[in-house]
């Protein structure tokens, strides 16, 4: 029983993180049905940016607290933010009437361009991050989970209600929602569409910037090929959860952190990627709308 | 339908697609950004017709199949060798991305199919390497029945990422399998025979022709009935639909063939190498053989030769800066799809003589913009 409590235990810890990122792909998706394959790089840029600051300012900030760390990852997160928006207003708007693939040939020179620009910066090789949150371990009906573990998970699940708070509560939001359902209908109410899409594109890449720094920080190694896989996993969440749906997409992320925690358990971690993808091929076979697709008029 | 996403919004799906166009167009009307200009002139326009004239063709393969007599050198057959193999990976995709407008990031897998199914059978089960290849070209089309089918039916989308993850998948796979070597890979994979002639320069011949009969029947294919029915889903799938044309089954037929093509460049790279290892067998180079299919021109068999040879053998040329390289054209990616969607030397698509003398310069534009 402790044992499987455990396997529940990583497998939500492991869905927060994605779930951090797959609320971006699906945000993005859901207002202008793009494939950001560079979300999954800006959340390797959070990580270096959160790497850099705690190199440069590990003195001023005082030390490694996690004080420091959340300081540090909501810089990360502004940062990473206007990397977004940059990249939007650079690589994406410029093609916004064009076919598909010519949009999706560009999401992946984005994502190239990101991740050989920071293997330019920093060099190819890991790094390791200044900070590591060690910490105690609390122990809950025999499972083990440590303080940092329980403290990331909080930090994302303000971050997700906060967000689905500003998405259904705000006129920001509603904006969002709009365009999702008739981007023209939006344009002629007199809806500044380009900036909220500007917007959206700045929510997504701060919350996976946020989760890089978090990643950065509790797995005390960073790479410039880190976003990849990341990438390709909050995708699979998204589309378990629904693409477009944001609920769906934490939804999606805890249902994966647990199928991956429960299927390294029994087949090994080395078969850990395989199994996910396997699913995702899997799920898109059987039911391609998602866990909560069906539900149009709910989708950002 | 391939609006899955969306099943509420049923109807026609041909008044869905117009709807969706249109956004675009009422945001961007008088910013001009989205309809891309005609951009040939007279010298692109010349030396695109000089680079598809069959002439040329001949000349190049030939010079291809020359080259050992040119310049026998263990280094240049072995670098020629390899630019050959990426031309025909590059073809391939073509087939898939260029003519039917599926983007596949994760051409690498049926590489390694290919390779791994030759390399296991020849080392393991000591099968001459020719008698691989029906078991090859099996296990490419297997490959591609089981991750096309169930995403084909989706948009395009999907596909995209559902490619990115089989190619992982492979390689993944391949390096925790026994009997693929593990992370050590395959080594003392045979060849095809010497007939006579050095090694090296044995499989190179074998390569050439190979690959000289492999684009020749790809640009063949891309000019059959089956190339117009994949132009057309590429440009507009539910007008496409609506004409007639089963779009699910000609682009299963554009996949399949793709994987074909990946599954034999695959035998013939680890005939070349000796050795294959999952390393050799990852993203970065699905997304140079996309690279060279995109900047070359999307559908366009020339353009696709040149960009694959530009870019196999460029970074001999340019050793050692090896980040700033992949940087550049991540970069270079973008600025071609806003600048030049067509590609450097974009496809003359329709019938050569009748366009010399009735098409409208518009015309010619319209065209070579659809890319």
């Amino acid at each position: 029983m402790d044992y499987y409590l455990q396997l529940v235990i990583n497998g939500l810890f492991l869905g927060s993180f994605y779930g951090l990122v797959a609320l971006g792909y699906s945000m993005v998706y859901g207002i202008i049905k793009l494939l950001n394959f560079a979300h999954g790089d800006i959340y390797m840029l959070g990580a270096f940016v959160g790497y850099t600051m705690l190199t440069v300012g590990a003195g001023a900030l005082g030390g490694g607290t996690l004080v420091s760390l959340l300081i540090v990852m909501l810089l990360a997160m502004v940062l990473t933010g206007t990397v977004g928006l940059v990249l939007e207003r650079v690589a994406y708007r410029p093609l916004r009437g064009a076919p598909r693939l010519s949009v999706l040939i560009t999401a992946v020179g984005a994502s190239f361009a990101l991740e050989y620009g920071v293997a330019v910066g920093y060099g190819p090789n890991p790094r390791a991050y200044p900070v590591g949150v060690g910490g105690g371990s609390l122990s809950i009906f025999g499972a083990r989970i440590t303080v940092a573990q329980l403290a990331m998970m909080a930090i994302a699940m303000v971050l997700m209600v906060g967000l689905d708070a500003l998405v259904r509560k705000t006129r920001s939001g509603r904006a969002m929602r709009a365009i999702s359902q008739d981007p023209r209908a939006c344009l002629l109410m007199g809806v500044n569409v380009d900036q909220v899409i500007s917007r959206t594109f700045f929510i997504g890449s701060a919350l996976a910037g946020a989760a890089g720094v978090m990643a950065g920080a509790y797995y005390g190694k960073i790479d410039f090929l880190m976003g990849f896989i990341i990438g390709l996993k909050a995708f699979t969440a998204a589309v378990i959860g629904g693409i477009g749906n944001l609920r769906g997409a934490v939804l999606g992320a805890i249902v994966l952190g647990l199928l991956e925690s429960f299927g390294v358990a029994y087949l090994g971690s080395q078969w850990r990627d395989v199994f996910a993808f396997g699913f995702l091929i899997l799920f898109l076979t059987v039911r391609p709308t998602g866990l909560l697709g069906e539900r149009v008029t709910e989708r950002v | 339908m391939t609006e899955n996403s969306r099943p509420d919004e049923g109807g026609s799906a041909y008044v869905d697609a117009v709807e969706k166009r249109a956004p675009a167009n009422v945001a961007f009307a008088g910013t001009g950004v989205g309809t891309p200009k005609p951009r040939r002139n007279g010298l692109g326009e010349a030396l695109s017709a000089v680079l598809g004239s069959k002439w040329l063709a001949a000349a190049i393969a030939l010079l291809a199949i020359a080259l050992p007599y040119l310049n026998s050198g263990t280094y240049v057959i072995r670098i020629a060798t390899d630019a050959l193999i990426f031309v025909m990976l590059a073809v391939g995709l073509n087939v898939v991305v260029g003519y039917c407008g599926l983007l596949d990031l994760g051409y690498a897998a049926f590489f390694a199919i290919g390779a791994y199914t030759a390399g296991v059978l020849a080392t393991k089960g000591g099968w001459p390497i020719l008698a691989t290849v029906p078991v090859v070209v099996l296990a490419a089309v297997a490959a591609g029945l089981i991750i096309g089918g169930p995403t084909l039916r989706l948009r395009s989308d999907y596909l995209a990422i559902v490619t990115l993850g089989f190619g992982e998948i492979i390689r993944i796979t391949a390096n925790n399998l026994d009997f693929t070597g593990g992370p050590n890979g395959l080594y003392g994979i045979p060849d095809f025979g010497d007939f006579g002639y050095r090694t090296d320069i044995a499989i190179y011949w074998v390569t050439a022709v190979v690959v000289c009969l492999a684009v020749l029947f790809s640009s063949r294919i891309g000019r059959g009935r089956l190339g117009r029915a994949w132009r057309f889903v590429r440009e507009d799938e539910d007008a496409a639909e609506a004409m007639g044309i089963h779009t699910y089954k000609v682009k299963f037929a554009a996949y399949i063939g793709g994987a074909i093509f990946g599954g034999l460049a695959g035998v013939l790279f680890a005939v070349h190498q000796t050795a294959i290892s999952p390393p050799s067998f990852n993203f970065l180079w699905s997304a140079l053989i996309l690279m060279a299919v995109v900047l070359g021109g999307m559908g366009s068999t020339p353009g696709v030769v040149v960009g694959a040879l530009v870019i196999s053998l460029l970074p001999e040329l340019l050793r050692g800066a090896q980040n700033w390289r992949f940087l550049i054209f991540g970069v270079l990616l973008i600025v071609v799809m806003i600048f030049r969607p067509q590609g450097l030397l974009p496809a003359r698509i329709g019938e050569p003589r009748r366009r010399g003398r009735t098409a409208a310069p518009a015309d010619a534009a319209r065209e070579g913009s659809t890319a």
